[in-house]
């Protein structure tokens, strides 16, 4: 009877961490579904089949790179080029990596695994600013959901998009590639009110990248390095009350 | 050929992805690199919106400012984060008449 009442507890917890990440994933569905349609349009004209470019989503769940491998195979560059450009610019991936997975300490490694893969932009800076759910029982559930409401999104976006070509309207297509862009600062504008300091490691991290690629380096490690450089002055600029 | 590029794809973006996980499993960072591994959210952000944002329109980045300005002044004012998106998309439309 005990035993009974507890199970139903736990299982209405795991469904509570379900719903609360499928909530916290839904801007990023919003801003992921004018993008990947906008993917599956320009994909299906460089020549890729529907299935090829679904499947690219699928396997790959990466918006930028995807879109670089469509202009590259558009313009029919080789193989060999197209996958090192890809590794090059999602590399940001392993420092953004580093700094999720050491938020989830006292979770087991089998549960942490399958989350990194998982790991986008922006599944990666909304997650990171959920922080307490890391220690809620169930966590895993929550980010689990979180990433799987904008992998759905990414990847039937996609199909739609290489489905429907042309008919959206591009004045409307062109309009919503500003969507990720816009989420990212609704995304930072909350944690600046909160700490004016956090401003100053986005503006570091915002120059850096900007510097690196005016003096010619590759967007992919430009990025790298301004995500690195920004976070490193995070060292002194947010002290001890941000560490949690 | 695509097929392989598309393995090629997904094999050099989820090793990165995954790596971390067993680095962090078996290493104990200094105090300091948790401090920079916690503010590396923030940075990121800061690099992914700039200069990236000047593209939206690449013949007119001052449209992808505009909309930018627009989203920062949304959030400001604590509105939803999906209508934060909503008004920025509004604002492109509206500039490239």
């Amino acid at each position: 009877m005990e035993t009974h009442a507890l199970k139903n507890s736990h299982a209405s917890s795991r469904m509570h961490m379900v719903q609360r990440g499928i909530t916290a994933g839904f801007p990023i569905m919003l801003g992921y579904l004018p993008v990947a349609l906008t993917y599956g349009v320009l994909a299906g004209q460089s020549g890729m089949t529907n299935l090829e470019l679904t499947l690219m989503s699928v396997l790959v769940f990466a918006g930028a790179a995807q879109f670089l491998a469509v202009g590259m195979v558009a313009a029919g560059t080789g193989f060999v080029e197209i996958v090192t450009a890809v590794f090059v610019l999602n590399f940001r991936h392993f420092v953004m990596g580093l700094s999720f997975v050491n938020r989830l300490k006292t979770m087991a490694l089998r549960a942490k695994l399958p989350l990194t893969l998982g790991l986008t932009d922006e599944t990666f800076t909304v997650s990171t600013l959920y922080k307490k759910e890391a220690a809620e029982p169930y966590g895993a559930y929550f980010y689990a959901s979180l990433m799987l409401t904008a992998y759905a999104s990414w990847v039937g976006g996609s199909f739609l998009g290489g489905v429907l070509g042309d008919v959206i309207p591009a004045r409307l297509s062109d309009s919503m590639g500003v969507a990720l862009y816009a989420m990212f600062i609704g995304l930072l504008i909350p944690s600046v009110k909160r700490n004016g300091r956090i401003a100053m490691i986005a503006v570091t991290a915002l120059l850096i990248n900007y510097l690196c690629q005016r003096m010619g380096m590759n967007q992919g490690w430009a990025i790298v390095a301004g995500t690195l450089a920004g976070g490193l002055s995070g060292i002194w600029i947010l002290g001890e009350e941000e560490e949690s | 050929m695509i097929i392989w590029m598309i393995i090629g794809m997904a094999v050099v973006t989820a090793v990165p992805r995954f790596l971390p996980a067993f680095i962090v499993d078996f290493a104990t960072f200094p105090r300091w690199v948790d401090r920079w591994l916690n503010a590396i959210p923030y940075a990121a952000l800061g690099a992914l919106i700039f200069p990236g944002i000047l593209t939206v329109k690449p013949d007119a980045p001052q449209v992808g400012v505009a909309a930018g300005l627009a989203a920062v002044l949304l959030a400001w004012l604590n509105i939803h984060i999906i209508f934060v998106v909503l008004g920025a998309i509004g604002t492109v439309f509206l500039l490239t008449v």
